[in-house]
Protein backbone atom coordinates (compact mmCIF):
# COMPACT_ATOMS: atom_id res chain seq x y z
CA UNK A 1 0.00 0.00 0.00
CA UNK A 2 1.52 3.47 -1.40
CA UNK A 3 -0.48 5.47 1.26
CA UNK A 4 -0.16 5.46 5.07
CA UNK A 5 -3.01 3.55 6.10
CA UNK A 6 -5.37 6.17 8.61
CA UNK A 7 -5.86 3.27 11.25
CA UNK A 8 -2.96 0.72 11.53
CA UNK A 9 -3.01 -2.14 14.31
CA UNK A 10 -1.42 -5.15 14.48
CA UNK A 11 -2.11 -8.00 17.17
CA UNK A 12 -4.51 -5.43 19.09
CA UNK A 13 -5.65 -7.09 22.26
CA UNK A 14 -8.44 -5.53 24.76
CA UNK A 15 -8.95 -7.27 28.09
CA UNK A 16 -10.87 -6.43 31.16
CA UNK A 17 -9.77 -8.22 33.64
CA UNK A 18 -10.23 -12.25 32.96
CA UNK A 19 -12.18 -11.80 29.57
CA UNK A 20 -10.73 -10.88 26.63
CA UNK A 21 -12.79 -8.80 24.28
CA UNK A 22 -10.75 -8.38 20.89
CA UNK A 23 -7.92 -10.68 20.99
CA UNK A 24 -5.12 -9.58 18.48
CA UNK A 25 -6.53 -8.17 15.28
CA UNK A 26 -4.32 -6.83 12.37
CA UNK A 27 -6.75 -4.06 10.65
CA UNK A 28 -5.42 -1.46 7.80
CA UNK A 29 -7.34 1.13 6.75
CA UNK A 30 -6.92 3.02 4.10
CA UNK A 31 -7.87 7.09 3.53
CA UNK A 32 -11.10 6.85 1.26
CA UNK A 33 -12.44 3.77 1.89
CA UNK A 34 -15.81 2.84 4.01
CA UNK A 35 -14.19 0.12 6.25
CA UNK A 36 -16.57 -2.44 8.18
CA UNK A 37 -16.28 -4.98 11.46
CA UNK A 38 -18.93 -7.09 10.75
CA UNK A 39 -19.89 -9.74 13.67
CA UNK A 40 -23.04 -10.49 16.38
CA UNK A 41 -23.15 -8.85 19.35
CA UNK A 42 -20.17 -9.51 21.53
CA UNK A 43 -17.73 -10.21 18.79
CA UNK A 44 -15.40 -7.31 20.20
CA UNK A 45 -16.34 -4.72 17.65
CA UNK A 46 -17.70 -2.16 19.88
CA UNK A 47 -14.11 -2.70 22.37
CA UNK A 48 -12.54 -2.05 18.68
CA UNK A 49 -14.46 0.69 17.90
CA UNK A 50 -13.28 2.60 21.67
CA UNK A 51 -9.87 1.84 21.36
CA UNK A 52 -9.45 2.93 17.56
CA UNK A 53 -11.45 6.49 18.63
CA UNK A 54 -9.15 6.63 21.63
CA UNK A 55 -11.25 6.43 24.46
CA UNK A 56 -10.20 2.84 25.49
CA UNK A 57 -6.10 1.75 25.91
CA UNK A 58 -5.16 -1.17 24.12
CA UNK A 59 -4.27 -4.02 26.86
CA UNK A 60 -1.58 -5.29 24.14
CA UNK A 61 -0.90 -4.64 20.48
CA UNK A 62 0.13 -2.00 18.37
CA UNK A 63 -2.64 0.48 17.06
CA UNK A 64 -1.80 3.78 15.12
CA UNK A 65 -4.59 6.15 13.99
CA UNK A 66 -3.67 9.18 11.67
CA UNK A 67 -0.52 8.12 11.96
CA UNK A 68 -0.05 8.81 15.73
CA UNK A 69 -0.52 6.68 19.48
CA UNK A 70 -3.73 7.00 20.92
CA UNK A 71 -2.04 6.42 24.55
CA UNK A 72 0.24 9.24 23.73
CA UNK A 73 -1.91 12.05 21.64
CA UNK A 74 -5.82 10.78 22.51
CA UNK A 75 -6.95 14.69 22.69
CA UNK A 76 -4.99 15.39 19.32
CA UNK A 77 -6.19 12.11 17.17
CA UNK A 78 -9.96 12.97 18.72
CA UNK A 79 -9.86 16.33 17.58
CA UNK A 80 -9.49 15.12 13.66
CA UNK A 81 -11.24 12.24 14.12
CA UNK A 82 -16.02 11.91 14.32
CA UNK A 83 -17.50 9.34 16.26
CA UNK A 84 -21.12 8.31 16.35
CA UNK A 85 -21.29 5.92 19.27
CA UNK A 86 -23.75 3.71 19.70
CA UNK A 87 -25.91 4.56 22.67
CA UNK A 88 -27.52 7.79 22.11
CA UNK A 89 -24.97 10.85 24.36
CA UNK A 90 -26.77 14.00 23.11
CA UNK A 91 -27.56 16.32 26.01
CA UNK A 92 -31.23 16.88 26.47
CA UNK A 93 -30.67 20.18 28.13
CA UNK A 94 -29.61 21.76 24.40
CA UNK A 95 -31.37 22.48 21.61
CA UNK A 96 -30.67 20.50 18.37
CA UNK A 97 -28.64 23.27 17.62
CA UNK A 98 -26.71 23.57 20.41
CA UNK A 99 -25.80 20.27 20.76
CA UNK A 100 -23.61 20.87 17.39
CA UNK A 101 -22.34 24.37 18.10
CA UNK A 102 -21.45 23.55 21.93
CA UNK A 103 -19.71 20.38 20.88
CA UNK A 104 -18.05 22.60 18.38
CA UNK A 105 -16.60 24.73 20.75
CA UNK A 106 -14.89 21.00 22.35
CA UNK A 107 -12.85 21.28 19.16
CA UNK A 108 -11.81 24.75 19.59
CA UNK A 109 -14.12 25.70 16.52
CA UNK A 110 -14.79 29.90 17.15
CA UNK A 111 -18.57 30.11 17.75
CA UNK A 112 -19.05 32.22 14.20
CA UNK A 113 -17.82 29.25 12.57
CA UNK A 114 -19.76 26.79 14.68
CA UNK A 115 -22.80 28.48 13.87
CA UNK A 116 -22.26 28.31 10.35
CA UNK A 117 -21.20 24.60 10.32
CA UNK A 118 -24.08 23.73 12.23
CA UNK A 119 -26.03 24.81 10.00
CA UNK A 120 -24.96 23.12 7.10
CA UNK A 121 -24.71 20.46 9.44
CA UNK A 122 -28.64 20.27 9.94
CA UNK A 123 -29.37 20.66 6.32
CA UNK A 124 -26.72 17.81 5.88
CA UNK A 125 -28.97 15.37 7.84
CA UNK A 126 -32.27 17.36 6.71
CA UNK A 127 -32.76 18.27 10.83
CA UNK A 128 -32.94 21.78 9.67
CA UNK A 129 -36.61 22.47 10.60
CA UNK A 130 -36.00 20.90 14.03
CA UNK A 131 -33.35 22.85 15.19
CA UNK A 132 -34.36 25.08 17.93
CA UNK A 133 -36.39 22.03 19.89
CA UNK A 134 -35.40 19.83 22.31
CA UNK A 135 -33.56 16.58 21.98
CA UNK A 136 -36.57 14.91 24.04
CA UNK A 137 -39.19 14.68 21.61
CA UNK A 138 -37.34 13.71 18.74
CA UNK A 139 -37.90 10.30 16.92
CA UNK A 140 -35.02 7.11 17.35
CA UNK A 141 -33.66 8.19 13.63
CA UNK A 142 -33.56 11.96 14.36
CA UNK A 143 -31.57 11.24 17.50
CA UNK A 144 -29.37 9.30 15.28
CA UNK A 145 -29.04 11.44 12.60
CA UNK A 146 -28.50 14.47 14.66
CA UNK A 147 -25.41 12.11 16.39
CA UNK A 148 -23.77 11.76 12.93
CA UNK A 149 -23.81 15.60 12.46
CA UNK A 150 -22.12 16.12 15.90
CA UNK A 151 -20.00 13.38 14.71
CA UNK A 152 -19.06 15.78 11.52
CA UNK A 153 -18.58 18.57 13.17
CA UNK A 154 -14.96 19.16 13.14
CA UNK A 155 -15.10 18.03 9.29
CA UNK A 156 -12.88 14.84 10.37
CA UNK A 157 -10.90 12.63 8.00
CA UNK A 158 -12.14 9.31 9.21
CA UNK A 159 -15.80 8.64 10.89
CA UNK A 160 -16.59 6.00 13.48
CA UNK A 161 -19.99 4.72 13.20
CA UNK A 162 -20.71 2.06 16.26
CA UNK A 163 -23.93 0.56 15.18
CA UNK A 164 -25.25 3.13 13.68
CA UNK A 165 -28.88 1.74 12.69
CA UNK A 166 -28.96 -0.65 15.38
CA UNK A 167 -33.19 0.02 17.14
CA UNK A 168 -34.15 2.42 13.90
CA UNK A 169 -37.47 1.10 11.72
CA UNK A 170 -36.39 0.00 7.89
CA UNK A 171 -37.12 4.14 6.64
CA UNK A 172 -34.96 5.51 9.36
CA UNK A 173 -32.30 3.06 8.30
CA UNK A 174 -32.77 3.77 4.77
CA UNK A 175 -32.23 7.76 5.15
CA UNK A 176 -29.29 7.48 7.70
CA UNK A 177 -27.49 4.65 5.12
CA UNK A 178 -28.23 7.43 2.21
CA UNK A 179 -26.51 10.09 4.03
CA UNK A 180 -23.36 8.24 5.20
CA UNK A 181 -23.25 7.04 1.13
CA UNK A 182 -23.29 10.85 0.40
CA UNK A 183 -20.47 11.08 2.57
CA UNK A 184 -18.41 8.23 1.61
CA UNK A 185 -18.52 9.67 -2.22
CA UNK A 186 -16.92 13.03 -0.59
CA UNK A 187 -13.94 11.16 0.24
CA UNK A 188 -14.69 10.99 4.46
CA UNK A 189 -13.05 7.74 5.46
CA UNK A 190 -15.90 5.78 7.43
CA UNK A 191 -15.33 2.76 9.87
CA UNK A 192 -18.80 1.23 10.68
CA UNK A 193 -19.71 -1.61 12.78
CA UNK A 194 -22.59 -3.72 11.84
CA UNK A 195 -24.43 -6.86 13.05
CA UNK A 196 -26.68 -6.54 9.61
CA UNK A 197 -25.39 -8.13 6.34
CA UNK A 198 -27.57 -5.69 4.67
CA UNK A 199 -25.78 -2.71 5.85
CA UNK A 200 -21.94 -4.21 5.55
CA UNK A 201 -22.73 -4.87 2.08
CA UNK A 202 -24.87 -1.65 1.06
CA UNK A 203 -21.64 0.95 2.72
CA UNK A 204 -18.83 -0.85 2.79
CA UNK A 205 -15.96 -1.35 0.45
CA UNK A 206 -14.11 -3.80 2.64
CA UNK A 207 -14.97 -5.39 5.63
CA UNK A 208 -13.65 -8.07 8.46
CA UNK A 209 -15.68 -10.32 9.91
CA UNK A 210 -15.34 -10.57 13.88
CA UNK A 211 -16.53 -13.51 16.00
CA UNK A 212 -15.23 -13.98 19.55
CA UNK A 213 -12.83 -10.97 19.59
CA UNK A 214 -11.09 -12.66 16.54
CA UNK A 215 -10.78 -11.86 13.00
CA UNK A 216 -12.12 -14.90 10.89
CA UNK A 217 -12.58 -13.35 7.64
CA UNK A 218 -11.02 -10.11 5.18
CA UNK A 219 -11.86 -8.61 1.83
CA UNK A 220 -14.66 -6.74 -0.13
CA UNK A 221 -18.41 -8.14 0.33
CA UNK A 222 -17.99 -9.06 -2.95
CA UNK A 223 -15.10 -11.40 -2.20
CA UNK A 224 -16.50 -12.98 0.75
CA UNK A 225 -19.37 -14.50 -0.53
CA UNK A 226 -17.61 -15.75 -3.88
CA UNK A 227 -14.78 -17.47 -1.60
CA UNK A 228 -16.72 -18.39 1.66
CA UNK A 229 -20.32 -19.39 -0.28
CA UNK A 230 -21.72 -20.32 -3.37
CA UNK A 231 -23.54 -17.77 -5.58
CA UNK A 232 -27.46 -18.93 -4.40
CA UNK A 233 -28.79 -20.72 -1.38
CA UNK A 234 -32.20 -22.91 -1.80
CA UNK A 235 -34.07 -22.43 1.53
CA UNK A 236 -36.12 -25.66 3.01
CA UNK A 237 -38.38 -25.64 5.33
CA UNK A 238 -40.74 -28.56 5.93
CA UNK A 239 -43.34 -27.44 8.71
CA UNK A 240 -42.50 -29.00 11.98
CA UNK A 241 -40.62 -31.77 11.42
CA UNK A 242 -37.47 -32.55 12.89
CA UNK A 243 -35.06 -31.42 10.02
CA UNK A 244 -31.35 -34.03 10.67
CA UNK A 245 -33.18 -37.03 8.57
CA UNK A 246 -33.90 -34.58 5.11
CA UNK A 247 -30.42 -33.62 6.00
CA UNK A 248 -29.11 -37.00 4.63
CA UNK A 249 -31.72 -37.29 2.13
CA UNK A 250 -30.59 -34.19 0.67
CA UNK A 251 -26.93 -35.50 0.55
CA UNK A 252 -25.30 -34.72 -2.92
CA UNK A 253 -27.78 -32.05 -4.05
CA UNK A 254 -25.37 -28.50 -4.14
CA UNK A 255 -22.27 -28.18 -3.16
CA UNK A 256 -22.84 -28.64 0.95
CA UNK A 257 -25.90 -28.07 3.15
CA UNK A 258 -26.43 -26.59 6.64
CA UNK A 259 -28.90 -26.99 9.43
CA UNK A 260 -30.63 -24.00 11.16
CA UNK A 261 -33.27 -24.49 13.72
CA UNK A 262 -36.27 -24.03 11.34
CA UNK A 263 -34.69 -24.77 7.76
CA UNK A 264 -32.38 -26.40 5.76
CA UNK A 265 -30.14 -24.05 3.47
CA UNK A 266 -28.51 -26.10 0.52
CA UNK A 267 -25.78 -24.37 -0.92
CA UNK A 268 -25.19 -24.24 -4.83
CA UNK A 269 -24.15 -22.27 -7.91
CA UNK A 270 -27.46 -23.26 -9.62
CA UNK A 271 -30.53 -22.54 -7.36
CA UNK A 272 -33.49 -23.29 -9.58
CA UNK A 273 -31.64 -26.89 -10.95
CA UNK A 274 -31.21 -27.51 -7.12
CA UNK A 275 -34.53 -27.23 -6.05
CA UNK A 276 -35.68 -29.44 -9.10
CA UNK A 277 -33.18 -32.37 -8.18
CA UNK A 278 -35.36 -31.80 -4.64
CA UNK A 279 -38.31 -32.45 -5.68
CA UNK A 280 -36.88 -35.11 -8.20
CA UNK A 281 -36.38 -36.96 -4.90
CA UNK A 282 -39.62 -36.97 -3.77
CA UNK A 283 -38.66 -34.42 -0.40
CA UNK A 284 -42.11 -32.00 -0.40
CA UNK A 285 -40.35 -29.10 1.83
CA UNK A 286 -43.42 -26.71 3.17
CA UNK A 287 -41.48 -23.72 1.86
CA UNK A 288 -38.57 -23.03 -0.33
CA UNK A 289 -36.79 -20.19 -1.36
CA UNK A 290 -34.20 -19.67 -3.73
CA UNK A 291 -31.83 -16.60 -3.12
CA UNK A 292 -28.59 -15.30 -4.03
CA UNK A 293 -25.84 -15.68 -0.86
CA UNK A 294 -24.99 -12.88 1.38
CA UNK A 295 -22.93 -11.91 3.72
CA UNK A 296 -24.93 -13.79 6.59
CA UNK A 297 -23.90 -17.22 4.86
CA UNK A 298 -20.53 -16.35 4.75
CA UNK A 299 -20.66 -15.66 8.45
CA UNK A 300 -22.70 -18.84 9.28
CA UNK A 301 -19.89 -20.86 7.38
CA UNK A 302 -17.10 -19.44 9.21
CA UNK A 303 -18.44 -19.53 12.67
CA UNK A 304 -21.48 -22.38 12.14
CA UNK A 305 -23.48 -19.76 13.73
CA UNK A 306 -26.34 -16.84 12.39
CA UNK A 307 -25.26 -12.93 12.88
CA UNK A 308 -28.22 -12.26 14.57
CA UNK A 309 -29.00 -14.43 17.72
CA UNK B 1 -23.79 23.74 30.51
CA UNK B 2 -23.68 27.48 30.58
CA UNK B 3 -25.69 27.43 27.66
CA UNK B 4 -28.47 25.52 29.41
CA UNK B 5 -28.60 27.86 32.14
CA UNK B 6 -29.13 30.41 30.19
CA UNK B 7 -32.55 28.85 29.46
CA UNK B 8 -33.29 27.62 33.30
CA UNK B 9 -31.73 29.97 35.54
CA UNK B 10 -35.05 31.67 36.10
CA UNK B 11 -36.53 28.39 37.28
CA UNK B 12 -33.03 27.98 39.45
CA UNK B 13 -33.26 31.68 40.51
CA UNK B 14 -36.64 30.86 41.84
CA UNK B 15 -36.86 27.30 43.36
CA UNK B 16 -33.27 27.85 45.23
CA UNK B 17 -33.81 30.88 46.39
CA UNK B 18 -37.85 31.49 47.67
CA UNK B 19 -37.67 28.76 49.95
CA UNK B 20 -34.78 30.22 52.16
CA UNK B 21 -35.76 33.95 51.81
CA UNK B 22 -39.41 32.04 52.80
CA UNK B 23 -37.03 30.48 55.84
CA UNK B 24 -35.26 33.68 56.19
CA UNK B 25 -38.28 35.13 56.87
CA UNK B 26 -40.69 32.82 58.95
CA UNK B 27 -38.11 31.85 61.34
CA UNK B 28 -36.36 35.25 61.70
CA UNK B 29 -39.28 37.24 62.07
CA UNK B 30 -41.90 34.56 64.02
CA UNK B 31 -39.48 32.90 65.85
CA UNK B 32 -37.34 35.82 65.99
CA UNK B 33 -39.81 37.16 68.10
CA UNK B 34 -39.25 34.62 70.79
CA UNK B 35 -35.62 34.42 70.79
CA UNK B 36 -34.89 38.58 70.90
CA UNK B 37 -37.01 38.89 73.65
CA UNK B 38 -34.17 36.66 75.37
CA UNK B 39 -31.55 39.00 73.70
CA UNK B 40 -29.10 36.38 74.75
CA UNK B 41 -27.64 36.00 71.14
CA UNK B 42 -27.02 40.15 71.23
CA UNK B 43 -27.93 40.17 67.73
CA UNK B 44 -31.78 40.12 65.82
CA UNK B 45 -32.62 36.31 65.62
CA UNK B 46 -33.06 36.73 61.70
CA UNK B 47 -29.63 38.88 61.21
CA UNK B 48 -28.17 35.82 63.20
CA UNK B 49 -29.42 32.79 61.10
CA UNK B 50 -29.14 34.68 58.39
CA UNK B 51 -26.06 34.41 56.79
CA UNK B 52 -26.71 30.59 58.53
CA UNK B 53 -29.27 30.25 55.71
CA UNK B 54 -27.23 31.78 53.33
CA UNK B 55 -24.34 28.96 53.75
CA UNK B 56 -26.33 26.39 53.91
CA UNK B 57 -28.37 27.00 50.59
CA UNK B 58 -25.04 27.04 49.24
CA UNK B 59 -24.28 23.68 50.64
CA UNK B 60 -27.63 21.96 49.24
CA UNK B 61 -27.22 23.31 45.81
CA UNK B 62 -24.00 22.28 46.02
CA UNK B 63 -24.39 19.05 46.65
CA UNK B 64 -28.01 18.31 45.17
CA UNK B 65 -26.35 19.39 41.70
CA UNK B 66 -23.63 17.52 42.05
CA UNK B 67 -25.59 14.20 42.62
CA UNK B 68 -28.56 14.00 40.27
CA UNK B 69 -27.19 15.93 37.01
CA UNK B 70 -24.00 14.24 37.15
CA UNK B 71 -25.50 11.27 37.41
CA UNK B 72 -27.67 11.41 34.35
CA UNK B 73 -24.54 12.52 32.42
CA UNK B 74 -22.79 9.64 32.95
CA UNK B 75 -25.88 6.92 32.98
CA UNK B 76 -29.02 8.22 31.93
CA UNK B 77 -28.02 10.70 29.00
CA UNK B 78 -24.40 10.10 28.83
CA UNK B 79 -23.48 13.50 27.27
CA UNK B 80 -20.12 12.84 29.29
CA UNK B 81 -19.57 9.95 27.02
CA UNK B 82 -20.47 12.17 24.46
CA UNK B 83 -18.08 14.83 25.79
CA UNK B 84 -14.98 12.58 25.80
CA UNK B 85 -15.46 11.51 22.21
CA UNK B 86 -13.65 14.90 21.64
CA UNK B 87 -10.55 16.36 22.25
CA UNK B 88 -11.91 16.66 26.18
CA UNK B 89 -10.42 14.43 28.61
CA UNK B 90 -12.10 13.25 31.72
CA UNK B 91 -9.97 15.72 33.77
CA UNK B 92 -11.69 18.90 31.93
CA UNK B 93 -14.81 17.51 31.98
CA UNK B 94 -14.23 17.38 35.82
CA UNK B 95 -13.03 21.29 35.55
CA UNK B 96 -16.20 22.39 33.65
CA UNK B 97 -18.45 20.88 35.93
CA UNK B 98 -16.55 22.06 38.87
CA UNK B 99 -16.70 25.90 37.57
CA UNK B 100 -20.36 25.72 36.56
CA UNK B 101 -20.66 24.58 40.26
CA UNK B 102 -19.14 27.83 41.27
CA UNK B 103 -21.44 29.69 38.88
CA UNK B 104 -24.88 28.06 39.83
CA UNK B 105 -24.65 28.51 43.84
CA UNK B 106 -22.85 32.27 42.94
CA UNK B 107 -26.47 33.57 41.83
CA UNK B 108 -28.62 32.51 44.72
CA UNK B 109 -25.82 33.57 47.38
CA UNK B 110 -26.12 36.84 45.93
CA UNK B 111 -29.87 37.19 45.87
CA UNK B 112 -30.15 35.79 49.06
CA UNK B 113 -27.41 38.38 50.16
CA UNK B 114 -29.42 41.27 48.55
CA UNK B 115 -32.36 40.31 50.40
CA UNK B 116 -30.56 40.01 53.72
CA UNK B 117 -29.42 43.59 52.73
CA UNK B 118 -33.14 44.85 52.22
CA UNK B 119 -33.94 43.13 55.93
CA UNK B 120 -31.14 45.30 57.49
CA UNK B 121 -29.30 41.57 58.65
CA UNK B 122 -25.69 42.80 56.46
CA UNK B 123 -24.09 45.35 59.89
CA UNK B 124 -20.72 45.65 57.75
CA UNK B 125 -19.57 46.21 54.27
CA UNK B 126 -17.54 42.75 54.91
CA UNK B 127 -20.97 40.62 54.23
CA UNK B 128 -20.32 41.31 50.56
CA UNK B 129 -16.97 38.09 51.24
CA UNK B 130 -20.39 35.56 51.79
CA UNK B 131 -19.78 35.35 47.99
CA UNK B 132 -15.99 34.45 47.95
CA UNK B 133 -16.93 32.20 50.80
CA UNK B 134 -20.18 30.20 49.43
CA UNK B 135 -17.65 29.13 46.62
CA UNK B 136 -15.27 28.05 48.95
CA UNK B 137 -17.70 25.62 50.48
CA UNK B 138 -18.86 24.98 46.69
CA UNK B 139 -15.79 23.77 46.32
CA UNK B 140 -15.46 21.82 49.44
CA UNK B 141 -18.60 19.98 49.04
CA UNK B 142 -18.93 19.56 45.52
CA UNK B 143 -15.66 17.82 44.94
CA UNK B 144 -16.33 14.80 47.23
CA UNK B 145 -19.88 14.85 46.02
CA UNK B 146 -19.06 14.59 42.75
CA UNK B 147 -16.21 11.83 43.19
CA UNK B 148 -18.79 9.54 44.87
CA UNK B 149 -21.34 10.04 42.31
CA UNK B 150 -18.73 8.97 39.49
CA UNK B 151 -18.22 5.92 41.69
CA UNK B 152 -22.08 4.47 41.88
CA UNK B 153 -24.09 3.69 39.38
CA UNK B 154 -27.96 3.68 40.76
CA UNK B 155 -29.43 7.01 42.48
CA UNK B 156 -30.94 4.69 45.17
CA UNK B 157 -28.52 6.18 47.85
CA UNK B 158 -28.74 10.09 46.66
CA UNK B 159 -32.06 10.26 48.60
CA UNK B 160 -30.60 8.74 51.76
CA UNK B 161 -27.51 11.02 51.58
CA UNK B 162 -29.39 13.74 51.03
CA UNK B 163 -32.01 13.25 54.01
CA UNK B 164 -29.30 11.78 56.34
CA UNK B 165 -26.76 13.33 55.97
CA UNK B 166 -26.86 17.02 54.18
CA UNK B 167 -30.37 17.59 56.11
CA UNK B 168 -29.30 17.08 59.53
CA UNK B 169 -25.55 19.13 58.56
CA UNK B 170 -27.98 22.17 57.84
CA UNK B 171 -29.27 21.60 61.42
CA UNK B 172 -26.02 20.95 63.43
CA UNK B 173 -23.99 23.27 61.37
CA UNK B 174 -24.75 26.79 63.56
CA UNK B 175 -27.65 27.88 61.30
CA UNK B 176 -30.17 28.39 63.83
CA UNK B 177 -28.55 27.83 66.99
CA UNK B 178 -24.92 27.94 68.26
CA UNK B 179 -23.01 24.37 68.43
CA UNK B 180 -21.96 25.92 71.82
CA UNK B 181 -25.80 24.77 72.60
CA UNK B 182 -25.31 20.78 71.73
CA UNK B 183 -23.62 17.87 73.78
CA UNK B 184 -19.94 17.57 73.43
CA UNK B 185 -20.52 13.91 71.18
CA UNK B 186 -22.81 16.09 69.04
CA UNK B 187 -20.67 18.63 68.56
CA UNK B 188 -17.84 17.10 67.01
CA UNK B 189 -20.21 16.27 63.95
CA UNK B 190 -20.90 20.14 63.25
CA UNK B 191 -16.75 20.52 63.58
CA UNK B 192 -15.91 18.32 60.94
CA UNK B 193 -18.62 19.67 58.30
CA UNK B 194 -17.70 22.18 55.90
CA UNK B 195 -20.53 23.68 56.78
CA UNK B 196 -20.55 24.72 60.28
CA UNK B 197 -16.73 26.10 58.86
CA UNK B 198 -18.67 28.45 56.28
CA UNK B 199 -20.95 29.55 58.94
CA UNK B 200 -18.83 30.72 61.11
CA UNK B 201 -17.07 32.66 58.39
CA UNK B 202 -20.25 34.29 57.13
CA UNK B 203 -21.48 35.17 60.14
CA UNK B 204 -18.26 36.94 61.08
CA UNK B 205 -18.56 38.59 57.32
CA UNK B 206 -21.93 40.56 57.83
CA UNK B 207 -22.07 40.66 61.76
CA UNK B 208 -18.53 41.32 63.07
CA UNK B 209 -18.91 38.11 65.38
CA UNK B 210 -15.25 36.86 65.63
CA UNK B 211 -15.35 32.97 64.08
CA UNK B 212 -14.72 30.14 66.41
CA UNK B 213 -11.66 29.64 65.17
CA UNK B 214 -9.20 31.99 63.56
CA UNK B 215 -10.40 33.31 60.08
CA UNK B 216 -7.79 31.19 58.55
CA UNK B 217 -7.88 28.15 60.04
CA UNK B 218 -11.63 27.67 58.61
CA UNK B 219 -10.05 28.32 55.39
CA UNK B 220 -8.16 26.45 55.71
CA UNK B 221 -10.06 23.25 56.54
CA UNK B 222 -12.32 24.76 53.19
CA UNK B 223 -9.25 24.02 51.44
CA UNK B 224 -8.38 20.90 52.35
CA UNK B 225 -12.01 19.51 51.35
CA UNK B 226 -11.64 21.36 48.22
CA UNK B 227 -8.51 19.68 46.94
CA UNK B 228 -8.87 16.58 48.77
CA UNK B 229 -12.59 16.33 47.19
CA UNK B 230 -11.23 17.37 43.50
CA UNK B 231 -8.64 14.98 43.51
CA UNK B 232 -10.88 11.87 44.14
CA UNK B 233 -13.31 13.47 42.07
CA UNK B 234 -10.28 13.66 39.09
CA UNK B 235 -9.33 10.11 39.72
CA UNK B 236 -13.04 8.89 39.43
CA UNK B 237 -14.21 10.79 36.65
CA UNK B 238 -10.83 9.38 34.73
CA UNK B 239 -11.61 6.12 35.72
CA UNK B 240 -15.44 6.02 34.81
CA UNK B 241 -14.93 7.64 31.62
CA UNK B 242 -11.34 6.14 30.53
CA UNK B 243 -10.99 2.34 31.12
Amino acid sequence: MGVEPLIHARGLVKRFGKFTAVDGIDVDVAPGEAFGFLGPNGAGKSSTMRMVGCVSPPTAGTLRILGLDPVRDGPAIRGRIGVCPQQDCLDPELTVAENLTVYARYFGIPRRVARDRAAELLDFVQLTDRARDRVEPLSGGMKRRLTIARALVNEPELVLLDEPTTGLDPQARHLVWERLFRLKQRGVTLVLTTHYMDEAEQLCDRLVVMDAGRIVAEGSPRELIDKYSTREVVELRFGGDPLEPYLERLAGIGDRSELLPDRILVYTDDGDAALAQVHARQLSPGSTLVRRSSLEDVFLHLTGRTLVD
Amino acid sequence: MLVSVRRTWRGQVLSSFVQPVLILLGMGLTVGGFVDRGGALGVPYLDYIAPGLLASTVAQIAVAESMWPVMGAFMWNRAYHGMIASPLRPVDILRGQSAYMLLRTALPAASFLLVMTAFGAVHSAWGIAVLPIGALLTASLSGVILAYTASITSDNMFALLFRFLVIPMTLFAGVFFPVAALPLAVRWAAYVSPLWHAVELCRFATLGQPSALPVAAHVGYLLVWAVAGYELARRRFIKRLGD
